[in-house]
């Protein structure tokens, strides 16, 4: 098979003098028809190695200082900006993580497909049309003139990667970088975008160098691996051996970190108490309008749970399942329109802002994005106190205690008096959930806490929301699309679709044996979910 | 969008009452007895009785305002209390040299500032970049008599080029209205070719790190394209909102300007109103600038729906 791109001793520092080297010296090729999986954690440098091959390294910013990316041969870094945009599109493609931001809002798509033809073909309108057209039946939309004729944001995230997909083959391009392509999808729009690259690498014989943080996926697509870590290329292997046996201490606990989907063993009840009861609880949203009414929909419809201290409860679900919707409704941040809500025996749905008052101090969030869910502006310390000083605590106890609180989750003293932008994505979920805590809650809801994280810092925090609940007692709220993440830390599971909970139980039943046939689809299309990557090896039959 | 167009019509209706009221109020709250105020220090009892009686004070004041609205809807807005003229008429001969004028400087702003942001923004942290900001700043910070009266000296005075001062109907002599219209025009855009450039530079700024930006050009898309037709667009609805109001905001009065330039200009004519106390004057521009504000502002909201696909009403 030829060889298709040849990246060799690959070096790219920040644009400024003695500026560091955030790529050192990596190397790698990809075949035709092959797929090659480039996996590290944030910061490993696969984005920029892949971003330096299309030669779209943010200017000013970072630069290539050394090595050479062959494409068939021609060497990339040595060509002029004119020729770069010649190659784009025509020879080598690429699509990003986010379908949502991706794309123009304010161009029809078909237009920004049929804008790539205009740009590197002399076909005419009618054969720019045609193209179009077979293009978007190729990946797999419906009534594509419809499609093509549509903005952005009337399409979902799949059907926007789709076009994505579309816009980045229609030349058919020997090399195809997939940077993170469905790490924002839901997992079965995942598991379709995963088949239709496939499909048309086979149909085309292009080469894909895939770049990916999720060992599921790569078990999934992989011919071969590459592993990076802060810019140093760390092992290369054929996926199987990877998996199975790697190389180098980095892998292994890479490999280790990836939770199982195999869910873990039942804990006994450590308490009778309950903590909060939903009952009923409905959520609608529109409905109004003045001259034209807008459609009614039921963002949460007939859901009941009940979760009692020291107990996990997770609620899974894809994007639109009305999880948060649930989340949001249960600390108050939006309004139910119907049901009950019971917190500590008192029904808080209908409470008015005072009403809520008493109650607010029972029920903490930790929110998805710990870079933005912090006040930049305001120590951590400040940050942590906020709440305790407000429900009257003298600032001088609060301040001891969020020293203490951030002892909790593993954080120095000293970390009180910086500012959020001094730590990591990992530690600063540790902060948000040291201020949570600082309210001493009997329910602290995770909307997605863990799901901006790296696999290592995930397993961490997880370990700390844990433990934190063995200490406390407090009872948790769940929200994840992530089943491994919800097999390892859950202790019962309610798997929402469309507003409705399909299945609830505790976790080994739903996620071991599910009844509902939504429940079985999800597990199905979970990447990996044949290989136990802890132990490295496949999934024994059981 | 019809649908739409219609609801934004509907909705002004209550914001000019507002208005309405207000202005109608403005004569009545004013201290003391508002026929003392028209008749002047000199007036007899007698007077100030019959003035009452015309101006229809001794009626309960919801009659009053809503013979006043009456007349107003018929386009009746009173009689100057300073010239004895019809208040449309004043205010009629003064609207359009001021409406002529904020439309070219306007335009002209524009002309000149999108560029001039775009090629900062594109040449973001370049030399490029530091003349634009630093020519943004001295736009802001030289107050506009100055600038007024350095092109005065500089174009009429040393160079000849054009008239000092005046004011010319487009309609009868249009290259006489264009000579005179320049020097003030450039003048008032001064701060306005400021303003747009800033915002067309921190918008685009913002723009040309999104992801779509960066999608364009990995289609192998040309610079000037990817510039233009993808950011600009979305760069676009901050900067129509400043383009808009700096309009309305030209429409309401350039005191200084038509001051410098001896335009008779609805600037002029509010102050003058204010201290000749001329109240129905002032009634009546009180009324067409919020008239104006509102329009402008819905002209503004309906371009944001041409802009952006995404914003739907």
């Amino acid at each position: 098979m030829a060889e298709v791109l040849n990246v060799e001793n690959l070096r790219v520092a920040v644009d400024a003098p003695g500026g560091a080297e955030v790529v050192r010296g990596i190397s790698l090729t990809i075949s035709e028809g092959e797929t090659v999986c480039l996996v590290g954690e944030s910061g490993s440098g696969k984005s920029v190695t892949s971003l330096a091959t299309m030669g779209l390294l943010p200017k000013g910013s970072l630069k290539p200082v050394g090595g050479a990316i062959r494409l068939e041969g021609e060497d990339l870094l040595a060509c002029s900006a004119a020729r770069l945009r010649d190659l784009r599109a025509t020879r080598m493609s690429m699509i990003f993580q986010e379908p949502m931001t991706a794309l123009n809002p304010v161009m029809k798509v078909g237009d920004q497909i049929t804008e790539v033809l205009k740009a590197h073909t002399k076909l005419s309108n009618a054969e720019c049309h045609a193209k179009v057209m077979d293009m978007l039946t190729q990946v797999g939309l419906p009534d594509v003139a419809r499609i093509a004729g549509s903005y952005p944001h009337q399409l979902s995230g799949g059907q926007r990667q789709r076009i994505m997909i579309a816009m980045a083959l229609v030349l058919e391009p020997k090399l195809l970088i997939a940077d993170e392509p469905t790490t924002a999808l839901d997992v079965t729009t995942q598991k379709q975008i995963l088949f239709l690259i496939k499909e048309l690498q086979e149909k085309h014989g292009t080469a894909v160098l895939f770049i990916t943080h999720d060992m599921g996926v790569v078990s999934e697509i992989a011919h071969r691996v590459y592993v990076m870590n802060r810019g140093d290329m760390v092992e290369s292997a054929p996926v199987d051996t990877l998996l199975r046996s790697p190389r180098e201490e980095y892998t292994r606990k890479l490999l280790s970190a990836v939770p199982s989907l195999t869910p873990r063993a039942a804990r006994s009840f450590a308490s009778d108490r309950t903590v909060l009861q939903v009952t009923e609880l409905v959520k609608r949203y529109g409905g109004g309008g003045f001259l034209s009414k807008s459609p009614e929909t039921l963002a949460a419809n007939d859901v009941n749970f009940t979760l009692r201290a020291g107990r996990t409860l997770g609620i899974v679900g894809e994007s639109g399942s009305g999880k948060s919707t649930v989340a949001r409704c249960v600390m108050r941040l939006i309004d139910p329109s119907a049901g009950g809500i019971r917190v500590a025996g008192h029904d808080i749905a209908t409470l008015s802002r005072t009403g809520m008052k008493p109650y607010r101090k029972k029920l903490q969030m930790v929110f998805q994005d710990p870079y933005r869910s912090l006040n930049p502006r305001i120590t951590v310390a400040e940050s942590i106190m906020e709440g305790p000083v407000n429900y009257g605590t003298p600032r001088a106890k609060a301040r001891a205690r969020a020293e203490e609180l951030l002892e909790l989750v593993g954080l120095p003293r000293t970390a009180a008096a910086r500012y959020p932008h001094q730590f990591s994505g990992g530690q600063r979920q540790r902060i948000a959930i040291a201020r949570a805590l600082a309210m001493e809650p009997d329910l602290l809801v995770a909307d997605e806490a863990v799901s901006a994280l790296d696999v290592s810092v995930q397993a961490q925090v997880l370990d700390l929301l844990a433990e934190v609940q063995e200490r406390m007692g407090i009872a948790i709220l769940f929200i994840t699309h992530d089943l491994r993440v919800a097999a390892q830390i859950c202790d019962d599971v309610a798997v929402m679709r469309r507003g409705e909970v399909v299945e609830i139980g505790d976790t080994a039943t739903v996620l071991g044996n599910p009844r509902h046939e939504y429940t079985r689809a999800l597990l199905e299309a979970a990447p990996g979910r044949h290989w136990d990557f802890a132990a490295f090896a496949p999934v024994s039959a059981a | 969008m019809p649908v739409y167009f219609v609801r934004r019509v509907l909705a002004a209706i209550p914001v000019m009452l507002v208005v309405a009221v207000f202005v109608f109020l403005l004569l009545r709250l004013t201290p003391g007895d508002p026929a003392a105020i028209i008749a002047g220090d000199m007036a007899t009892p007698a007077q100030l009785e019959r003035i009452r009686d015309t101006l229809g004070l001794n009626d309960p004041l919801h009659v009053q305002f809503l013979s006043w609205m009456g007349r107003i809807l018929q386009g009746d807005f009173g009689t100057s209390l300073i010239s004895n003229k019809p208040v449309i008429e004043l205010v009629e001969d003064r609207m359009w040299p001021t409406i002529w004028i904020a439309l070219i400087t306007i335009t002209l702003s524009v002309i000149i500032a999108v560029p001039m942001g775009v090629l900062a923004a594109w040449r973001h942290r370049t030399w490029v970049d530091h003349i634009v900001m630093t020519f943004s700043v001295l736009g802001f910070s030289i107050p506009v008599f100055v600038i007024g009266y350095l092109l005065i000296k500089l174009f009429a005075i040393d160079l000849r080029w054009v008239p000092v001062q005046g004011y010319k109907a487009p309609s009868g002599d249009f290259g006489g209205f264009a000579i005179r219209a320049v020097l003030p025009a450039l003048t008032l855009a001064s701060i306005y070719i400021a303003l747009i450039a800033r915002m067309t530079r921190a918008s685009l700024l913002d723009v040309l790190n999104e992801d779509y930006v960066r999608t364009a050009r990995a289609k192998g898309l040309a610079e000037r394209r990817v510039l233009f037709r993808h950011a600009l667009r979305n760069a676009a609805v901050p900067v129509m909102t400043v383009i808009g109001t700096g309009f309305a905001l030209l429409i309401s009065g350039v005191v200084v300007t038509e001051s410098v330039f001896n335009i008779p200009g609805l600037g002029r004519l509010t102050v003058d109103s204010i201290f000749a106390r001329d109240y129905p004057v002032i009634q009546a521009l009180i009324l067409l600038t919020s008239g104006i504000y509102v329009a402008v502002n819905l002209l503004i909201d309906l371009s944001y729906t041409l802009l952006d696909p995404r914003i739907r009403y």
